[in-house]
């Protein structure tokens, strides 16, 4: 019998209706997380033809996109930016209403991104298939999850029917050798992944990140990783349960509990990939060479330690059309370059221990004259558990702005947005063109990163400040 | 869905690799509740200036392009988010098929659900159609793009892939969800089997 990946595991388990010649495989969906932004078109393809929701008891829904961050005293006071996004958000409760589905609205106190409640609450789990209607659902696989990004028409599949229509895609190993120097992140790490691959090198591959270096990462550094596989072009990424794992799903709301806890991991320990697996790709990065990294150009594959001064290239239309757009110059150092907003946030970056890392640096400091610090939380069970620690005392006092939980300004779908020609120092995943305001210019680098370059004023090399 | 045979059309280029789905269609375009009218912001940051005004300059804005429905660009086209409101904005402005030698999987999935063609090529063929406008046949039958010469007859004929089920689906115009619901009994019997929050068979 061929020996099987971790990917192949779980998507065995998953087939509804085996792949032939002809026709995808038929796959089953244990947990579907929705969102206001990417799912009102697919209600709408249910109520046309008179279809129920399948599952609603795996059906995870929450508003995270469109939401305003701004610190409110009561939730009476939240003022939804503009009438479309307002139009938006009624139309997410009436949805969930009509189809039964609960949802983590504006008054619970589990509401906050898609991505860092699933995990929160324990809902996501190893071995389990995992879709949103969003790309970063790729997050979910630090879990040892097959989770993936969705587009809407399947969203409605999914809320009709609990499946998906796919073909098995290729498989890729990451190995990560060696461990993490002081001062560079998992987000440096996969920063680093996606320079070394390219932002189409993993198109049709499902990635599985492996070594040393993985293993030692917490589960919000997992999380990190495999929520930026999409940005090499990935369909998921995956890393393997272990004892980290475990420890982080006890005792969290949907995970099983006593003997079925343990029952569980016994199940769970078989989630890795066999010895002599084979991946149609594989792929080698020595961690400890590593440094704080950022990117410098308007994709995420466009990205440099942030001590060395930016690639020449020989000219390229696509090159010279990020300097030029970015305003930097090959051959200088991204360091130095001024900040006019640091932003740490996101699915990416925003949970306990990256609030922690941008603590660590800005405690007793103060945030440059004239830029603005955003610290918005992934959950409002982050900022709850932030604020118990004391952390957003060191945020104000530093001159940071402590808000609500949200998507926020990786997107600015919210009213949170860079303005034109402004440097944003951003611990998001996207450094496209505009993704942070029309004409914004975004680095994207670690908690660590943003916070020293907060201090300096400039995009500044975290290990000065440890 | 609509129904995609066959499309006698005129190229036009955009010349750039790695065009994501945020250059496609912005974030601020998506707070709709519906499908239509996202063809308004459709590259909204290259086609208008800062004043709101279309830019002359980009090639979508020039007169001469004005009746292509097939758009060419370099690798890498819809990279980036899920969103489907891409595919959405290609065809509600006019688009019926994107040719390019890299198509991001999210992007590609979501267009054929939406009877938008993701043609794949070769580098050297997306090279050549970059060039200059061209007249094209498109046969979803065939799976087959050819290059048509002035005089209307083919130049080159270059085979593409589609998955087996996608060609079906454009051929008959229909969509997936009536498929999965016909596999009910299937998707009942392993959610029976397979009812715990838990998957045994792991």
């Amino acid at each position: 019998m061929a020996r099987k990946t971790l990917f192949d595991k779980v998507w065995d388990a998953h087939v509804v209706v085996p792949e032939t010649a002809d026709k995808p495989a038929v796959l089953y969906i244990d947990l579907h997380l929705i969102h206001e932004v990417t799912s009102p078109q697919a209600f709408t393809v249910l109520r046309e033809r008179g279809l129920p929701v399948a599952r609603p008891d795996r059906t995870l829904a929450t508003m995270d996109h469109s939401t305003p961050t701004t610190p409110v005293r009561s939730l009476a006071d939240i003022q939804v930016v503009g009438p479309s996004a307002a139009q938006q958000i009624q139309q997410m409760q009436r949805n969930c209403e009509e189809f039964g589905i609960e949802l983590r609205g504006f008054d619970s106190k589990e509401r906050g991104i898609v991505h860092i409640i699933g995990p929160e609450l324990g809902a996501t789990q190893p071995g389990k298939t995992i879709v949103c209607g969003d790309s970063h659902t790729s997050t979910h696989g630090a879990f040892g999850a097959l989770a993936f990004g969705i587009g809407t028409t399947e969203v409605g599949h999914v809320l009709a029917t609990q499946c998906l229509l796919q073909r098995r895609p290729k498989t890729m190993a990451i190995n990560v050798h060696g461990t993490l120097a002081e001062g560079v992140t998992a987000k440096d790490l996969i920063l680093a992944i996606i320079g070394e691959i390219g932002v189409d090198g993993g198109t049709g591959h499902v990635l599985e990140y492996r070594g040393e270096a993985i293993r030692s990462l917490d589960m919000a550094g997992r999380m990190t990783v495999c929520n930026m596989s999409i940005e090499a072009g990935a369909r998921a990424g995956m890393v393997a349960p272990d004892d980290t794992t475990f420890e982080y799903l006890a005792n969290r709301r949907f995970a099983p509990k006593a003997a079925e806890f343990d029952r569980a991991v016994d199940r769970w320990r078989n989630l890795c990939g066999d010895v002599d697996a084979v991946f149609d790709r594989e792929v080698s990065i020595d961690a400890s060479s590593l440094a704080p990294m950022v990117t410098f150009g308007t994709n995420p594959g466009m990205v440099t330690p942030v001590d060395v001064a930016l690639p020449e290239k020989p000219s390229d239309g696509s090159w010279d059309r990020a300097l030029d757009y970015m305003r930097l110059e090959p051959g200088k150092p991204i360091a130095g370059t001024p900040v006019d907003v640091v932003f740490v946030g996101s699915c990416t970056n925003a949970r306990m221990p990256d609030l922690e890392a941008t603590a660590n640096i800005l405690r007793g400091r103060k945030v440059a004259d004239g830029v603005r610090m955003l610290i918005v939380p992934g959950s409002q069970a982050i900022k709850a558990e932030a604020e118990a620690a004391g952390l957003h005392q060191v945020f104000t006092e530093a001159g940071a702005e402590w808000r609500e939980s949200g998507c926020s300004m990786c997107l600015g779908m919210n009213g949170d947005t860079v303005d034109s020609g402004k440097l944003a120092i951003s611990t998001s995943n996207r450094n496209f063109e505009g993704r942070q305001g029309i004409g914004a210019r975004t680095v994207l680098a670690s908690p660590a990163t943003a916070a020293a370059s907060a201090l300096a004023g400039h995009v500044a090399d975290p290990r000065e400040y440890l | 869905m609509q129904r995609f045979t066959e499309l006698t059309a005129t190229t036009v280029a955009l010349p750039r690799a790695d065009i994501d789905t945020d250059q496609i269609i912005p974030a601020r375009f998506l707070t709709t509740t519906t499908r239509e009218g996202l063809g308004d912001g459709l590259f909204a940051d290259w086609r208008f200036l800062s004043d709101g005004t279309p830019d002359p300059e980009f090639v979508l804005n020039r007169p001469e392009h004005a009746s292509a429905t097939v758009l060419v660009t370099e690798r890498n086209f819809g990279c980036g988010s899920s969103r489907e409101h891409a595919p959405w904005a290609l065809l509600d402005y006019g688009f019926r098929a994107v040719i390019s030698s890299e198509i991001a999987d999210i992007f590609h999935s979501n267009s054929l659900k939406n009877g938008l063609l993701p043609i794949r090529v070769s580098d050297d063929v997306v090279k050549l159609l970059l060039s200059r406008p061209h007249k094209v046949l498109i046969s979803v039958e065939t799976c087959t793009l050819s290059i048509l010469n002035d005089a209307g007859n083919t130049e080159k004929t270059i085979e593409f892939p589609l998955d087996g089920f996608s060609r079906y689906c454009l051929l008959e115009g229909i969509d997936q969800l009536g498929y999965l619901q016909g596999q009910s009994d299937a998707i009942t019997a392993y959610a029976n089997d397979f009812a715990d929050s838990t998957n045994p068979a792991l």
